[in-house]
């Protein structure tokens, strides 16, 4: 039996939280963590993205062709990337200078073509917007969770704003490549023993 | 064969929507992503080599064509009067064009300041004609009578050690908007009357 609306989004959340469970769109996940900021923000143009090409590509479902399901799915989520990246330009320029390449880059992230092939192209349109949602929210969350750790630990600020006294030393590690490696590593044991259970 | 034909009008069809639903998104955005480029990436360096003035030189610009080109010209009103005239051109650095924001006041025909803008030079070595004030303030109260060189080439400017030829670009991006103002002298001086403190 189908699942119901509400499961198809939470599960996103948790069970099948994108960077953690899913292990999947790491690239952006390690890159742009380095502030609660861009990882949110990141988060949310992925969140856009995912949603809008869910529900197209469900409604579409019908029409598009199995064997070349997978140039029309590129050129719908390519579209909606390129519209998040103009609007990103006209509205947020600084975090569109900090996020830079990875904008683009949502293109080739392995949970947009995922979420196409696996769930919207077998799904209806409420069930897929659902999925898109839920998927994307828990990318969101599992970015900011990350960065927060890292932007905390490793320039003494959240969202820009300092938290510790002048005293504090920084470790600059955690907001380089290295420290991006090991707190991912980290949260992921983390999930693995939660799950065990 | 038939197969093919349907399979090849989809993906047409699927492309030509998505472009023009990017063209269209384009032009919606066109004229806020222009504004937003002058306010963070221009923006900066301008109220930098202005400073002092009353006004925003981002409000207070006009628009002159050269040829296919448009340039802008951003006006610096100082004790109430329109003082200085602030222009944008490019000169060839070492991995592609350099930026650089000329002001010129126009009563003295003297270089009121000069910043970089946008860059694609060596992080680390190029990039120090951006980073490094001392550079740019070399070209501070210089008269604009002749063309500016670097030391190596027999002229005024102290190149940076290491970034030659990105000094060099520098320079040539000073020069092309001197030489258009000394050519549009006469209606820049038209046009900036309109604008007082």
């Amino acid at each position: 039996m189908a699942k119901s609306v509400v499961q198809e989004f939470t599960k996103g959340l948790w069970a099948e939280i994108p960077p953690f469970r899913l292990v999947l769109g790491l690239c952006p996940t390690l890159a742009v963590t380095k502030t609660v900021e861009n990882g949110i923000g990141m988060g949310i143009a992925v969140t856009f993205v995912l949603v809008c090409s869910n529900v197209i590509i469900s409604l579409l479902r019908n029409v598009i062709p199995k064997e070349v399901r997978i140039a029309c799915f590129i050129v719908v989520i390519a579209t909606f990337v390129t519209v998040v990246e103009l609007l990103m330009q006209a509205f947020t320029y600084p975090l569109f200078l900090a996020l830079g390449i990875f904008i683009p880059l949502i293109v080739v992230n392995c949970i947009l073509l995922g979420r196409a092939e696996a769930f919207a192209s077998k799904n209806g349109i409420i069930a897929s917007m659902a999925d898109g949602l839920g998927i994307g929210l828990g990318y969101t969350l599992a970015l900011g969770f990350l960065a927060m750790f890292r932007e905390v630990l490793g320039s003494g600020t959240f969202f820009n704003i300092p938290v510790f006294g002048p005293s504090f030393k920084p470790f600059t590690f955690m907001v380089q490549a290295p420290g991006a490696f090991v707190c991912l590593g980290l949260m992921l044991c983390i999930m693995n023993m939660l799950g065990k259970k | 064969m038939r197969d093919m034909m349907r399979l090849f009008l989809i993906v047409t069809l699927f492309s030509a929507f998505s472009g023009g639903l990017l063209a269209a998104v384009k032009n919606g955005t066109e004229k806020r992503i222009e504004y937003q480029q002058l306010k963070f990436v221009k923006g900066p360096t301008i109220k930098k080599i202005m400073k002092g003035c009353s006004n925003d030189p981002l409000v207070d610009r006009f628009v002159m064509s050269q040829g296919k080109q448009k340039i802008n010209f951003f006006v610096g009103v100082f004790d109430s009067k329109p003082k200085v005239v602030a222009l944008e051109s490019f000169g060839q650095g070492v991995d592609g064009p350099i930026g650089v924001i000329t002001a010129i006041d126009v009563d003295t025909d003297k270089i009121v300041g000069v910043g970089v803008t946008t860059l694609h030079e060596t992080p680390g070595l190029g990039t120090r004609v951006k980073t490094e004030p001392w550079f740019s303030a070399q070209f501070k109260g210089l008269p604009i009578s002749n063309p500016f060189k670097v030391k190596p080439d027999g002229g005024q400017i102290d190149a940076i050690s290491g970034a030659t030829i990105s000094s060099r670009g520098v320079c040539a991006g000073v020069n092309a908007s001197i030489e258009t103002y000394k050519r549009l002298k006469p209606e820049i001086l038209k046009k900036m009357k309109a604008y007082k403190g």
